[in-house]
Order: C-alpha cells, then sequence, then structure tokens
C-alpha cells in the first residue's frame, strides 16, 4: 500500500444527532483503498455512530459519503451492501435458528429465488445459481475454518465462532471493503489470532478494511492508518508512531496505560 | 353409524378448510415472524366478498353478481390480499406486540362495519341462501358432503404444496432470516420492508381462501363468524402444531378442534339445563388453557421447525437434517 493510493471511501462533513446530543460532528474520514484502517476512540466517541451513518442504517443530518467515488449517503444498508461495501456487528447477530450454511448461503447475492414468484416459474436457475453460492459458501467455511460447525445452529456457536460467522457471511459477496466493529472483543487469543490472519490475508487480495477496536496492541500492529475519534470528533489521523506519542490522543484516550 | 359418518365427514370438511387458514398464519408467523392478531379480519373479507361476488341477488341489498364459484372464491381471496396490502402499508413500522395490538384492532374495526353496513353486508343478520359448486347436480346430501371435503381437501393440498416449494426455497430461507433478525439481513443486502410485505398479503390471500370456503360450506356468513375467538382458535391451533412446520400447522388443526368439538360435546350432555348457556364459555377457557400447557411443556409444538430446510442442490447435500429444538436442549 502506498500513500498515493486513492481513497475508497470518503466521508465529507458528517454529522449525527440524538435529539442535542451530537454523537457524530462533522466527521471527514478517508480510507485507502488497500488498507487496513483503525478507527479508535473512548467507549461513547461515536465510531459506531459513524459506521451506522455510513451503510444508511443510521440517518446524517448533514455530509456526503462517497464510496468509489459514487455518493452512498442517503443509501439504505441494503443498497450500500451491494455497492461492495459491508458490515458486521459489535454483538454478534446470527441467524440463531438458522444453520451456519444457511447463514452463509443467505448472505449471497442475485439469487433469483429470493423473489417468491420466482420459486414457482423457474426452478432450474434457482437451483443453478444455488450450486453456485453453494460452492462459494463450502469456500468461506473452509477459510474461516468453520466447516465443522456447518450444520449446527448459529445460535449455538460461542461467541468467538460468532465473530468468524460474521466475517464468513459478508465474504459471500466478495465485497470491495469490509466495515469490523469489534472484531476481537470478547474472542479467545486463539481465535482472535485465526481472525487477525484471515484478514491479513483478504487485505492481500486486495480488501479493504475499516475496523473499531480497542485492543491497541492489535491495532498498533496490524492497521496501516488510524485514525481517532473522542465526543463525535476526529483528533487523530495518521500512523501507528504518531498515534502513540501524540497529546490530545493520549489525553483523550490512551493516556490511562502511557502515563502510569 | 351413518350418523357418526356423516358426522366425521362435517368435522373433517371443517378442518380442512381451517387447516388453510392455519397455513396462512404459519407463513406469516411461522416463517417470517409476522405477528397477525387479526386473521379472522382476511378470513371475514374472504368469505363476505366470496358470498357477495358469487350470491343471489338480495331483495335492494348489494351484490347478487352470480359469478360462477371459483370466481367468487379467487375475488374473495384477492380482496383479503388487498386489505393486507393496506394493513401492511399502515404497520410496516410495527414489530411483535405492537404489530399484533394494531391488527387486532382492524379485525375489530372490520367486525363492527361488517355488523354496522347493511347494505353491504346484510347486517347482524349476514347473508344467506348460497347456491353451492355443482349442489344441483348431487342431489343425495351426503354424497354432497362428501363431495365437498374432497373439495376442500384438494385446495388443502395445493395450498400445503405451494407454500412447501416456497418455504423450501431461497425465499423460504429469506424470511426466516428476517424472521431472525431484520438489520442483519439488512445489512447483507435483502429488503425486510418488501419481503415483509409479501409474506403478510401472500399469508392473508391464503386466509381468504379459507373464508371463501367456510362461508360456501355453510351458504352462510355473518357478523358472528367474525369474533375474535377464531384469530385465538387458529392461533392455538399453529402454536400446537409447531409453528415453522407446515405439517404441524395441520396437525395442530386436527388437534386443536377435535378438542374443540369433544369439549363441546360433553359440556353440552353433561351440563345441566339450566348452566348450557355458560357451558360454551369454558370452551374460550380451554383454548387458552391449551396454548399455555403447550408453550409450558411443549414451547415449540407436536412437531417443531427443523433446522435447515432449504432445499440443498449438488452431491455434497448430506441430506443432514438434525432438529433445531434437540440442539437447543443439549
Amino acid at each position: 500500500m502506498t500513500a498515493a493510493a486513492p481513497d475508497l471511501l470518503e466521508t465529507r462533513d458528517v454529522s449525527v444527532s440524538f435529539g442535542g446530543f451530537k454523537a457524530v460532528d462533522r466527521v471527514s474520514l478517508n480510507v485507502k483503498e488497500g488498507s487496513i484502517t483503525g478507527l479508535i476512540g473512548p467507549n461513547g466517541a461515536g465510531k459506531s455512530t459513524l459506521f451506522n451513518a455510513i451503510v444508511g442504517e443510521q440517518a446524517c443530518d448533514s455530509g456526503s459519503i462517497r464510496f468509489r467515488g459514487k455518493e452512498i449517503g442517503g443509501l439504505t444498508p441494503d443498497g450500500v451492501y451491494h455497492h461492495g461495501l459491508a458490515r458486521t456487528f459489535q454483538i454478534p447477530k446470527p441467524f440463531a435458528a438458522m444453520s451456519v450454511f444457511e447463514n452463509l448461503m443467505l448472505a449471497a447475492p442475485d439469487q433469483p429465488g429470493e423473489h417468491f414468484w420466482v420459486p414457482v416459474v423457474a426452478r432450474r436457475r434457482i437451483d443453478r445459481r444455488e450450486s453456485e453460492i453453494a460452492e462459494r459458501a463450502r469456500e468461506v467455511l473452509a477459510f474461516t475454518t468453520l466447516e465443522s460447525v456447518a450444520e449446527e445452529a448459529a445460535g449455538q456457536l460461542s461467541g468467538g465462532q460468532q465473530k468468524l460467522l460474521e466475517l464468513a457471511r459478508v465474504l459471500m459477496s466478495t465485497p470491495k471493503m469490509i466495515m469490523l466493529d469489534e472484531p476481537a472483543a470478547g474472542v479467545n487469543p486463539t481465535l482472535t489470532r485465526v481472525l487477525i490472519e484471515k484478514i491479513e490475508q483478504l487485505n492481500a487480495d486486495g480488501c479493504t478494511f475499516l475496523v473499531i477496536e480497542h485492543d491497541m496492541d492489535l491495532v498498533m500492529r496490524h492497521c496501516h492508518t488510524i485514525v481517532a475519534m473522542s465526543n463525535g470528533r476526529i483528533i487523530y489521523e495518521g500512523d501507528a508512531a504518531g498515534a502513540q506519542s501524540n497529546e490530545t490522543l493520549l489525553n483523550a484516550y490512551l493516556g490511562a496505560t502511557v502515563d502510569a | 353409524m351413518i350418523g357418526f359418518v356423516s358426522y366425521l365427514v362435517f368435522f373433517l370438511t371443517i378442518t380442512a378448510i381451517l387447516a388453510i387458514a392455519v397455513l396462512g398464519l404459519n407463513l406469516q408467523w411461522g416463517n417470517a415472524g409476522i405477528f397477525n392478531g387479526g386473521v379472522v379480519a382476511f378470513f371475514g373479507t374472504g368469505a363476505y366478498i366470496m358470498i357477495i361476488l358469487g350470491g343471489p341477488e338480495r331483495g335492494g341489498e348489494f351484490g347478487g353478481f352470480g359469478l360462477p364459484w371459483p370466481l367468487a372464491l379467487a375475488g374473495g381471496a384477492a380482496a383479503a390480499g388487498l386489505l393486507a396490502i393496506l394493513v401492511g402499508l399502515a404497520t410496516t413500522r410495527l414489530r411483535h406486540d405492537y404489530l399484533a395490538i394494531a391488527t387486532f384492532g382492524i379485525a375489530i374495526a372490520i367486525e363492527a362495519f361488517v355488523r354496522n353496513a347493511t347494505y353491504l353486508t346484510g347486517g347482524a343478520k349476514g347473508i344467506r341462501g348460497f347456491e353451492r359448486p355443482l349442489e344441483a347436480l348431487i342431489d343425495n346430501p351426503f354424497l354432497y358432503s362428501l363431495f365437498f371435503l374432497a373439495l376442500a381437501v384438494v385446495l388443502l393440498i395445493i395450498v400445503y404444496a405451494g407454500l412447501s416449494r416456497l418455504v423450501s426455497s431461497p425465499y423460504g430461507r429469506l424470511l426466516r432470516a428476517i424472521r431472525e433478525d431484520e438489520t442483519a439481513a439488512r445489512s447483507l443486502g435483502k429488503n425486510p420492508a418488501r419481503v415483509r410485505l409479501e409474506a403478510f398479503v401472500i399469508g392473508a390471500v391464503i386466509m381468504g381462501l379459507a373464508g371463501g370456503l367456510y362461508a360456501t360450506f355453510y351458504a352462510f356468513i355473518s357478523p358472528q363468524d367474525l369474533a375474535p375467538i377464531l384469530t385465538f382458535q387458529i392461533w392455538a391451533m399453529l402454536i400446537v402444531g409447531g409453528a415453522g412446520n407446515n405439517l404441524g400447522a395441520m396437525l395442530g388443526t386436527f388437534v386443536v378442534w377435535g378438542c374443540w368439538v369433544a369439549s363441546g360435546y360433553v359440556l353440552s350432555s353433561l351440563a345441566p339445563q339450566e348452566l348450557q348457556l355458560y357451558a360454551g364459555t369454558l370452551q374460550y377457557i380451554l383454548i387458552g388453557l391449551i396454548i399455555v400447557v403447550t408453550l409450558l411443556i411443549r414451547p415449540r409444538g407436536l412437531l417443531p421447525e427443523r433446522l435447515q430446510v432449504t432445499k440443498r442442490p449438488g452431491p455434497q447435500n448430506t441430506g443432514v437434517i438434525s432438529n433445531a429444538g434437540e440442539q437447543y436442549q443439549s
């Protein structure tokens, strides 16, 4: 990744408020194509709200959001997903009563059988697409080491496995960029290592990441760019070395550990 | 003996008609997680519109179009679907108990409308005098009741086969995903609002079909048939049978309707003369009891939903169908 890489995701002056409270305050964020960008900051800084605003789950008061040069502000989350921008959730949202395999099958795009009249008229077209999707699902299962639990109800998985499932599901559509909301929170060290390894592999294959994470060791080691937020604003944007010596950031977030 | 057999035929006919409505509710609740508390509104709309479209002239009142029966039946089902589009759009932001309360209220409003719009619906006296299909041709009443049972069962099988195909297709998977987590489904490129409305309307059309068939069978419909108890009975059938499982929905209909009829028989033969009027209310308690007991001892119903129901393509199909209920217990 070079500094000259173009911006894949670009927000300009995005604001979100809940009543009188400004959760996100004129945030302009750039994510370079091919990067792993870390988004850090104390709880309540507005990181998850920014995520929700980018994918259209949360309406913005103002500002613009561009992805691959196209304005995506105002789109609904399903529209954003089809543009190649996917997200995972801080608290996993598995389709609990469905098997892991079905969770993956569902996440694939372009299944004509998802319109109710098609099962009646074009069974063959559905089956052809199902075979393609199933093949992709088996690849993704192997990649994310979830093969052994493929037939289990997703609600039965451990917290760490559910985090992996979150990643696995969005991989079904081969997105250009994935936004991960605290992928390592509550995950045991072994699974965290697997998760990081997979993220690095996907990144090497050209997938861009924007990652909210509180594990500073992980962020400093694996993120190319670090963006820090506090009270709804961006207070730092730069590399890991700069982040560790930045006065404002130390006070707002990292302070406690460094001062001691 | 012939009395018992003819009663059995009558019982099975009603069971088949109600089972169609329960299948409609199963699509809405069992598969898509839409809490419809006003089943009777769609059932009743199908019944009334069928009889208005297909029935004879009624001295000055609206109706008497004398359409052929299949067209009248389809018209009734379509009207129920139309109502569902309006209700669905009006309640698009409501979920769970809020949606149940709203739809329940709509059903009450429709019952009140039907009771008072005399010009359209005959008011409290209802609409009677409907020539049932092929009744003139089959002049033996017992043979005709057999014929009608066959008709109801054929329609039930068609609805069952169609729904089974739908829920085992990718569309069924989409419904279940939306039932499990709408936000997650939306984040994966799906449009829950569209799919919920579709499932609500398809379910309502099926309920309307059942209602039309019901009015055909009795050649009569009145506001009495739109009482809220029918909504609860249909819910009880689905809960007892197993929400999410179409076979369960049909089994539940048989069991609950059987209990209802048997308890009515027992009460009417045991209760002393002066208490006969109150005996019926015990049946209402029975419906509540059945729901509570089922939820306590077998919350997923007699035939619980199976974990994996989408048809798997390809040679790797393992044929493994495990039972989600058993896994939850482990």
